[in-house]
């Protein structure tokens, strides 16, 4: 029964992210777009997928991942969730320049660029902070803020951005993913009690 | 408080004389001020209109092997006025080609009535949103460069409307 659960939580989640990866694979969009563009789509998919998997390390979900591994993992995930976005923001930017500088500037006629954009730097931020909360003397209340406060940015941030986009994901495998990232940040959010004051408690 | 009157009628000086140049440059237009009031105000340009933008795009008969109608008019600020023999640009990502390859751009000149129409290969979906560019940049009047979105991916066409204004 246990292994039967442990593989069933891992079969849900391998579906979660590759069913949409898979079915954007099948758009006919992808016949009109250059490697780079295609690349750089793909990237912005696998990141939203990344994003899902985060709360869960976190909130030590995934079988064979509790506590510290879960941490860790999270961490690695984290470096690879800001590989994504930049070859997601690169690509992008290689494809077409002055549409990527204008989403970048915040004067994109594109309603979802700017909650794309803020997510990134929301990203790199939590990534920069990660690598040096210990060399900054980041006390871990202030640095649980700082994450939190910026998830509140990324998670609600990509699912906004990726909802409004109108390219090669299909659109229930879509919402769906993004329900999920969004189900699993909250849930993860209230079963940790992020907002209780950990010294006091 | 001193300061604050002396701005004001500072203010006020400038405004009328703003007021005293518009009336007159109406007037000499040949223009009443209650005609203008009420005219077609100009087409301002549309965030992200330029992008991917080629200077001179040929005037041609079709943009590829066609299959999409680009249309739309061109009139005169103030009085509404169809304008004839107007330079109109158009590009797109289409199925034949992306944004800034010199394939996917075309020209067209307006006819009598003001109105242009330009078949074109299917415009499909780029950078997240099926849209269209045109660009009226000939000089006599101020360039206009507009990014019409399609309600629809699946449409067979788009519209865009141009109103210009005296360069």
């Amino acid at each position: 029964m246990r292994s039967a659960r442990v593989a069933l939580i891992w079969a849900a989640l391998v579906a979660a992210i590759f069913v949409p990866v898979a079915l954007a694979a099948t758009s006919d969009l992808l016949a009109y777009r250059g490697p780079v563009y295609i690349l750089a789509g793909f990237a912005g998919i696998v990141a939203l997928g990344l994003v899902l998997v985060q709360p869960l390390l976190i909130g030590g979900y995934l079988p064979g991942l509790p506590g510290y591994r879960g941490r860790r993992a999270h961490y690695w995930i984290g470096g690879a969730l800001v590989v994504a976005v930049a070859v997601h923001v690169g690509g992008l930017w290689i494809t077409s320049p002055p549409d990527m500088i204008d989403a970048l500037l915040f004067v994109s006629p594109t309603p979802f660029s700017p909650f794309g954009v803020i997510a990134m730097w929301a990203i790199f931020a939590v990534a920069l902070l990660a690598a040096f909360r210990r060399r900054l003397g980041l006390a871990p209340r202030t640095w649980r803020l700082a994450h939190m406060s910026l998830a509140v940015v990324i998670v609600p941030g990509s699912v906004v951005h990726g909802l409004l986009i109108e390219g090669t994901m299909e659109t229930m495998s879509k919402v769906a993913l993004c329900a999920l990232v969004l189900v699993a940040a909250i849930k993860v959010m209230v079963d940790r009690r992020v907002w209780r004051k950990r010294a006091t408690s | 408080m001193t300061t604050v009157a002396l701005n004001r009628r500072t203010l006020l000086a400038a405004g009328g004389s703003v007021l005293a140049t518009g009336v007159l440059a109406t007037g000499g237009s040949g223009l009443l001020l209650p005609a203008r009031a009420q005219g077609v105000a100009p087409t301002q340009s549309m965030s992200g209109g330029a992008n991917n933008y080629r200077k001179g795009a040929a005037i041609v008969d079709r943009i590829g092997k066609g299959g999409f109608w680009m249309s739309g008019t061109v009139r005169r600020a103030g009085d509404g006025a169809p304008l004839a023999g107007q330079r109109i640009q158009i590009w797109a990502h289409t199925t034949e080609g992306q944004e800034h390859e010199p394939q996917s751009h075309g020209a067209t000149l307006t006819g009598k009535d003001g109105k242009f129409r330009l078949e074109m290969p299917q415009i499909v979906p780029v950078f997240g949103q099926p849209h269209g560019h045109l660009a009226y940049d000939s000089g006599e009047f101020k360039t206009v460069f507009l990014r019409p979105i399609m309600k629809s991916a699946k449409d067979k066409s788009l519209e865009a409307h141009f109103v210009l204004q005296s360069a």
